[in-house]
């Protein structure tokens, strides 16, 4: 069957065709587009929605709603989410970014996905016409929902409270060798009291690192301190191998990578 | 196969086609339109070869189906040049030997175009950021940077 | 640019107009406005789409294709298997007499490696080409594959192709290329220092911007316009004439602009099955490779393997270079057996050696047939020789410019391969090279010439 597109002008409605076989969501096109033209055959319907909520972006205070079709470089020029622009900037060159959806990047595999990264280090909420899902819950079966993702949600950690690096082996513009996100909170006298890190390409999807989390807890942010999280950072990851790197050399680096995030 | 109407403005003439959904905009512009400037390098989103300016931003016209872009404004290299003069980012390229094969030269254009649109005067920095989508196999990078820089200096001097 | 006139003075007049003006490319003007016409800028009414079935594995027995389905696909016009190719096992280099015809346009039997061609579709949408591609049914027995050069040319080993025989190519000097120089034994025997080195490389893919591929279209008298991104013009009209038992006047083909070759597109393997989808369909043929096409399935520079024993003295001298040099040319000739060839007239570098032993061998294996790329042949060869030059010079504690302005070949001297050096100029380079980079070297060097050796 040809491929044809379908255009909803509410999400229901989105929701309710994307029940019959063969069809899928259209966002940015940059995952789905590219995979029929590469002759994926599986898919001959897609499916969107211009409902415009999809596109808003809304911060009250520190609590934030990106909508999912949101693009990168929608978030990487708004004034109240400069902390993110970084991340936001790490997807692709350019034109990606006018195209590039929130909601798309949720499900792109690696080596691709780094602002999911930030988004699992900000532990998000992933919103769908059926409700919330923390984000590593809506990660781990992310094949198995059947309704749009709608918007994502988070709070926005302190100043400077927000971490995130992406390695690649071309700049400005590359794939990822991995990407790490980080909130990190610190008491007083400077030890980290929480502790959230996040990995791109680590796995076949954004991952946590929870026992080098658990490790960076009560330490302070210096090169003994931080020791015994390097040491626990490639638990239980099983890295993608591509044409950017190995799995082996993705887990020799990571801690190497870890430990600039986390002194710098 | 149903056809699905198109209409948009393309280098200041308006289109109007019928074309089968899900056909992208690349090919709308090349086998429909006939407006070839905008070249197929990867279909991946990966090479630039194929960028096209839509409603101001840069965007790849092969992620870009046809149909999503009714009542919008294009623009392809192609379009540039008015009643034979080129453009300073053409003459640019003429100049500085930013051209080998010629096939990525198109989309620079383009991805230069919207760099100098928003940023009259762009650092080197800021030149290599906008061409970062666009892959150049034959020359290197360093004369398309140079054409881009030299064509900004010549913009702010007609400006003058 | 500056442009240094002052060596080889007395070799030429002095009265150049062109070299050193900058003058503008005859081509940048469509390029910069988007008007150059590349073959896939040109559109017919009526066009079909050419999508290949491609092997998913390295080496199998094909016991059946079916393509019943396929063909009655909507939109499908002509689905192409091996008994529609009039001639259908060729190699390229037959044009020079550089034999034996080693390859399907579309397997017959066999495949060799993972990505070849099977069963090509024509529909009149790529996308029904895509669905019909994906219903053809080919049985496969899957077969022991090798992919290792050394492991292909031990006793036992899985034959790669059956056209050979054997793992290697069979040179008229036999199971490899040969150059014999001298007594290099002697030259080990009588040296301060003697080391060998092994340096190996990977394959490495052009991925030229545009794609490899051609359109067609028939002109309607049994003649067929072809165009084309081929770098090679006349080897791909003639090979065409070949494969297609079709004598050359009916044969157009236009060419000449390439969206980026590097050696890519030299292989003749998109054009005669398009053209074949044309005659037999009556349509204009449209068969262009996909990205991931490009990077997997197009020739890419072969992996080389090189181990080089060289005899030094101290006075930085080497005495004797022994190279034996191995070419992975994966499961099909194409144009290996000239690159590792050419390997052979170059290992000893632009350096003057009185012993030289130098094999090259062509080595089949089940991996994606290499073929031309920028100096194919030697340029791996001098990546190796000129690590193993810094190598040799640290062993002697030289310094390694002037270890190689020592070594390096002059007018007269006559190299491995029996050719005397003319015009030689890398003495004069390496002057130039000391200067610009800011790496003396010792006034006597300096003062040497490629042509008035006794420095």
């Amino acid at each position: 069957m040809a491929l044809a597109l379908q255009t909803f002008s509410t999400v229901k409605d989105a929701n309710a065709a994307l029940k019959a076989a063969g069809t899928r969501y259209l966002g940015g096109g940059t995952l789905v587009v590219r995979a029929a033209n590469e002759g994926d055959v599986s898919v001959s319907s897609l499916i969107r929605s211009t409902e415009p909520v999809l596109s808003a972006i809304t911060v009250s205070g520190s609590e934030v709603h990106i909508g999912a079709s949101v693009t990168m470089a929608a978030i990487a020029r708004h004034p109240d989410l400069a902390a993110l622009s970084g991340a936001a900037r790490a997807v692709g060159g350019p034109a990606i970014r006018n195209m590039a959806t929130v909601g798309g990047n949720l499900f792109a595999p690696a080596p691709y996905g780094d602002f999911t990264v930030a988004l699992l280090a900000l532990d998000a909420s992933v919103s769908t016409d059926g409700g919330d899902l923390p984000i590593e819950t809506f990660l781990a079966k992310r094949e198995s929902h059947h309704a749009i993702v709608t918007a994502v949600g988070f709070s926005l950690p302190v100043d400077g409270g927000f971490r995130f690096l992406k390695v690649s082996r071309v700049k400005p513009k590359g794939v990822s060798v991995l990407s790490i996100a980080a909130v990190l909170e610190q008491a007083p006298d400077g030890t980290v009291s929480s502790a959230r890190i996040a990995l791109g390409c680590m796995a076949d999807r954004s991952m946590r690192a929870k026992a080098a989390e658990k490790a960076l807890l009560g330490r302070k942010l210096t090169s003994d301190g931080i020791a015994p999280a390097l040491a626990a950072a490639s638990d239980g990851t099983s890295p993608v191998t591509d044409p950017i790197a190995s799995a082996w050399y993705r887990n020799e680096v990571l801690s190497v990578h870890l430990g600039r995030l986390l002194l710098g | 196969m149903a056809k699905v109407p198109v209409q948009f403005t393309l280098n200041g003439a308006e289109k109007a086609e019928f074309i089968d959904s899900g056909t992208t905009l690349l090919h709308a512009l090349r086998d429909k339109i006939g407006d070839t400037s905008p070249k197929g390098g990867c279909h991946q989103g990966t090479c630039g070869a194929c960028s096209v300016i839509i409603d101001g931003e840069l965007r790849l016209s092969c992620l870009t189906l046809a149909e999503t872009c009714n009542g919008a404004t294009i623009t392809t290299t192609s379009g540039l040049s008015e009643g034979g003069v080129l453009h300073p980012l053409q003459r640019a390229f003429l100049d500085a030997f930013a051209t080998q094969c010629g096939f990525c030269t198109p989309g620079m254009i383009m991805a230069a175009k919207v760099l100098l649109d928003h940023t009259p005067n762009p650092s080197r920095e800021d030149v290599v950021e906008a061409l970062s989508g666009n892959i150049c196999r034959c020359t290197g990078y360093e004369p398309i940077i140079q054409a881009v820089l030299t064509a900004a200096r010549s913009n702010s001097q007609h400006a003058a | 640019m500056e442009l240094r006139k002052s060596y080889f003075a007395d070799q030429r007049k002095d009265d150049l107009h062109e070299i050193g003006q900058p003058r503008p490319r005859s081509d940048s003007p469509g390029h910069v406005t988007g008007k150059t016409a590349y073959f896939a800028d040109r559109n017919f009414p009526g066009m079909v789409h050419l999508k290949m079935v491609r092997s998913p594995h390295h080496h199998a027995r094909i016991r059946s294709i079916d393509i019943s389905e396929a063909e009655k696909h909507p939109g499908v016009v002509k689905v192409l298997t091996a008994k529609d190719v009039p001639h259908n096992v060729y190699t390229i280099l037959i044009l020079i007499q550089i034999g034996p015809e080693d390859e399907t346009v579309l397997a017959d039997g066999k495949v060799r490696w993972k990505g070849e061609a099977v069963v090509a579709v024509l529909a009149e949408t790529e996308r029904a080409a895509q669905e019909a591609a994906a219903k053809v049914k080919v049985d496969y027995e899957v077969l022991p594959a090798v992919f290792d050069m050394e492991e292909a040319l031990k006793p036992g080993a899985p034959i790669v192709n059956e056209y050979h025989g054997q793992n290697y190519y069979l040179y008229d000097s036999g199971e490899c290329r040969k150059v014999r120089f001298g007594d290099v034994e002697a030259g080990f025997a009588g040296a301060d220092h003697v080391l060998e080195q092994t340096y190996q490389s990977s394959p490495i893919e052009h991925a030229p911007t545009e794609t490899t591929g051609c359109v067609v279209a028939p002109e309607g008298n049994d003649r067929f316009t072809c165009y084309t991104n081929t770098q090679a013009m006349f080897f791909t009209l003639d090979n065409t004439s070949i494969i297609l038992q079709m004598p050359g006047n009916k044969l157009h083909f236009v060419g000449g602009t390439v969206g980026g070759g590097f050696g890519g597109k030299v292989d003749v393997i998109v054009e005669p099955i398009a053209i074949l989808g044309a005659k037999l369909t009556g349509h204009p043929v449209s068969f262009i490779y996909s990205r991931e096409e490009e990077m997997q399935i197009s020739s890419p520079r072969a992996a080389e393997k090189v181990v080089i024993k060289d005899g030094v003295m101290k006075d930085g001298r080497i005495v004797a270079r022994k190279v034996t040099g191995y070419t992975d040319a994966g499961a099909y000739s194409r144009h290996s057996p000239y690159g590792a060839q050419k390997g052979a007239g170059h290992y000893p570098g632009p350096y003057t050696i009185p012993n030289v032993w130098i094999d090259t061998y062509c080595v089949y294996t089940n991996r994606t047939p290499s073929s031309a790329m920028r100096g194919f042949g030697v340029t791996i060869g001098d990546f190796a020789l000129e690590v193993q030059m810094d190598k040799l010079a640290r062993l002697i504690g030289m310094d390694p410019l002037e270890f190689r302005f020592i070594n390096a070949y002059r007018d007269g001297d006559m190299k491995a391969h029996r050719q005397p050096t003319e015009g030689a100029a890398l003495i004069e380079c390496m002057q130039e090279a000391s200067r610009a980079a800011n790496w003396p070297v010792a006034e006597k060097y300096l003062a040497m010439s490629s042509y008035a050796k006794g420095a």
